[in-house]
């Protein structure tokens, strides 16, 4: 605090020599010392003025984007989802009240959409975050170039949702496709991984578990680091082994991440869109021939952008959203129910 | 207020190694040295995430016909830059890294300062509704960038903007992960005095962002600035219905290959590789500090 004095003394030179080695010097040395409040009354004002008004100046930008680009739309989503609004004839919108949701309602592609996109998000999440966690206790021990280690599982996240796509369509193909090739290797039938129902629906889970388990695994590992070591230290001393320890100490410890990273993932597999769209191919929006693994995303897209009816998808992509509140409703009681029970 | 302090939480979350101490009982489970095992696990784990990129690289070497036949190659070819050109030229590669670079580039900057004010005035500055403002921030995560893309594309149709970049870059000009990102970080590297300090000696509020805020921010704005980057490149859903092959990104062009615009599997696979290569690079020269900012981002449970 010593160089307060000074700056307020001499502020032309600590000015010269302060900013980027210590930043409290600079700013007080910047500061010039000129305006204590109250000096005049009009500084005064000003100041307080500044005080009040910048918080809400500084947060601004954020609620503007927000505002225009995700709030306002999402209330005209709603508007347009009770209109006829064709992509031909977009003067031309007329009310339709429900009728685009009770369409949805007794059409069979939007329940099979509704099924895939919860089939394929279990498929997706639950070894997902089951191998994140395994993986994260590993990267957890005193390892040899940590650094490294945890990078390379982190790679797979540098990969777009295109990118990985296409390699693994190449990957998955029917005659020529690597796994096809090495599944021979040890006396399993080739699959066909695009046609077929389940396998259809595994391989693009395996898009998203590829990208997405380093990641979880970090998250977990972050959390496994901030777990106190007498914790494990007390259930040593009680005898508890290795896993003993991992069920009993890491796994209660790891309940709140635990909690975060489903809801994190539920909200992802929601709305689960590339990766069965170009796993398709050239008539990706469909989602297979037999419409195997149409996400609600992509019937959405393929409604809104193929078909051209975007009333239609205005009414998908509210339905996605109450969906979605009702998952996190149903989540939060159940983390409620989990913890009053521990 | 030192500034051991203010790097403090950065380098923990960064060379992950915040606790060196042997434990003190016989198998207490933290920190142990890995055993065989665990590096075996691991090595495969490993394999598992590099085997693609690499397999990609292989592919992306070899000819649309060699890729149809069994097995399939496991070395590379000698076609690597042909399928590189042509998907630089053909697929319109060249000008998606270029107009990529351009939106990714803007994204990140405007994310980068607007979430790190919006992040202080969170973490530091006392104001009405603060609490239920963050909480209304971290909730907009929440909603799916479905419900927002048919007005978005009316609007933009209607502005004659179809096509144009400045499409996919307004939309996303300021983040609530990085706004909640810089509030975390914000709460426990910025000491309170320092502010107050320049406060007193009559600072106004721009002045303490510039010389007190900026310089405390900067480590996680730096490794903000990554994750908004990798980020902003692999955005899909708006850009794919936003722009078309005239004028694509990165994951337009791809897209567009996926659907049988240059109908060449190699040629697709170079793509995937050229479209791929920035961000590899990018993980390359900060991997750590990228690893650092996802973990440091994770405590807030």
């Amino acid at each position: 605090m010593s160089s307060s004095k000074e700056a307020l003394a001499h502020p032309a030179s600590s000015a010269d020599a302060a900013p980027g080695d210590q930043p409290g010097a600079a700013g007080r040395a910047n500061g010039r010392g000129t305006a204590p409040p109250g000096s005049s009354s009009w500084r005064s004002r000003l100041y307080r003025w500044d005080m009040k008004a910048s918080p809400y100046a500084f947060i601004a930008p954020f609620f503007i984007v927000f505002g225009a680009f995700s709030l306002v739309p999402l209330l005209y989503t709603a508007w347009y989802s009770l209109h006829n609004v064709q992509l031909a004839n977009l003067d031309g919108q007329t009310w339709t009240g429900l009728d685009n949701y009770k369409n949805l309602l007794s059409s069979d592609f939007f329940w099979n959409a509704l099924w895939n996109t919860f089939t394929i998000g279990v498929i997706s999440t639950v070894p997902q975050l089951l191998m994140a966690i395994g993986l994260a206790h590993l990267l957890n021990y005193k390892l040899r170039g940590s650094t490294v280690w945890r990078v390379v599982m982190l790679t797979p996240y540098a990969t777009s949702v295109a990118a990985a796509t296409l390699v693994f369509v190449l990957l998955y193909s029917w005659d020529g496709g690597m796994i096809n090739w090495l599944l021979e290797f040890v006396g399993i039938d080739p699959v066909n991984w695009r046609e077929s129902d389940w396998g259809s629906q595994f391989a693009v889970s395996s898009i998203v578990i590829w990208r997405w388990t380093g990641y979880n695994a970090l998250i977990y590992l972050a959390a496994m680091q901030a777990i106190p070591a007498d914790l494990y230290e007390s259930a040593a001393i009680d005898g508890a082994n290795r896993w003993q320890q991992f069920i009993h100490v890491t796994i209660p410890q790891l309940r709140p991440t635990i909690l975060f990273t489903v809801v994190v993932s539920t909200i992802g597999a929601t709305q689960l869109f590339g990766e069965p769209l170009l796993f398709g191919g050239v008539s990706g929006s469909k989602g297979g021939s037999g419409h195997q693994y149409q996400t609600l995303g992509l019937y959405m897209y393929d409604q809104g952008w193929i078909i051209g009816n975007l009333g239609k998808a205005s009414a998908i992509a509210w339905s996605m959203f109450l969906i979605l509140l009702i998952v996190a409703v149903i989540q939060l009681l159940v983390s409620r129910r989990l913890r009053k029970s521990q | 207020m030192s500034t051991h302090e203010l790097t403090a939480p950065q380098s923990k979350a960064g060379s992950g190694r915040p606790r060196r101490e042997r434990p003190r009982v016989m198998g207490a489970g933290k920190q142990l040295h890995a055993g065989p095992l665990t590096y075996v696990i691991l090595s495969v784990f490993a394999l598992v995430s590099l085997a693609p990129l690499v397999w990609t690289a292989i592919a992306a070497s070899r000819t649309d016909r060699r890729l149809a036949e069994t097995p399939p190659p496991l070395w590379f070819g000698g076609n690597l830059f042909k399928n590189m050109d042509r998907a630089w030229e053909e697929a319109g590669l060249g000008k998606a890294m270029f107009n990529t670079m351009f939106v990714a580039g803007t994204i990140t900057v405007s994310t980068v300062l607007f979430a790190t004010l919006a992040g202080f005035a969170f973490a530091k500055l006392r104001f009405r509704f603060s609490g239920l403002l963050l909480l209304l921030t971290i909730g907009t995560m929440m909603i799916p960038p479905q419900l927002a893309v048919v007005p978005l594309y009316l609007w933009m149709a209607d502005l004659g903007w179809s096509n144009q970049l400045q499409t996919v870059i307004l939309p996303t000009l300021c983040t609530a992960f990085g706004t909640f990102f810089m509030r975390q970080y914000l709460v426990q590297a910025l000491p309170s005095e320092l502010i107050e300090a320049a406060r007193v000696d009559g600072a106004s509020s721009l002045r303490v962002v510039w010389h007190v805020v900026f310089p405390a921010a900067r480590p996680a704005m730096a490794v903000l600035g990554l994750l908004t980057f990798v980020f902003a490149w692999n955005d899909f859903l708006w850009p794919i219905i936003a722009l078309n092959q005239e004028n694509p990104t990165v994951q337009v062009a791809l897209n567009s290959l996926g659907t049988g615009y240059v109908p060449d599997q190699a040629v697709i696979m170079a793509g995937a590789l050229l479209g791929t290569l920035p961000l590899l690079i990018a993980f390359l020269l900060f991997g750590k500090q990228i690893v650092g900012g996802i973990m440091q981002g994770a405590i807030k449970g």
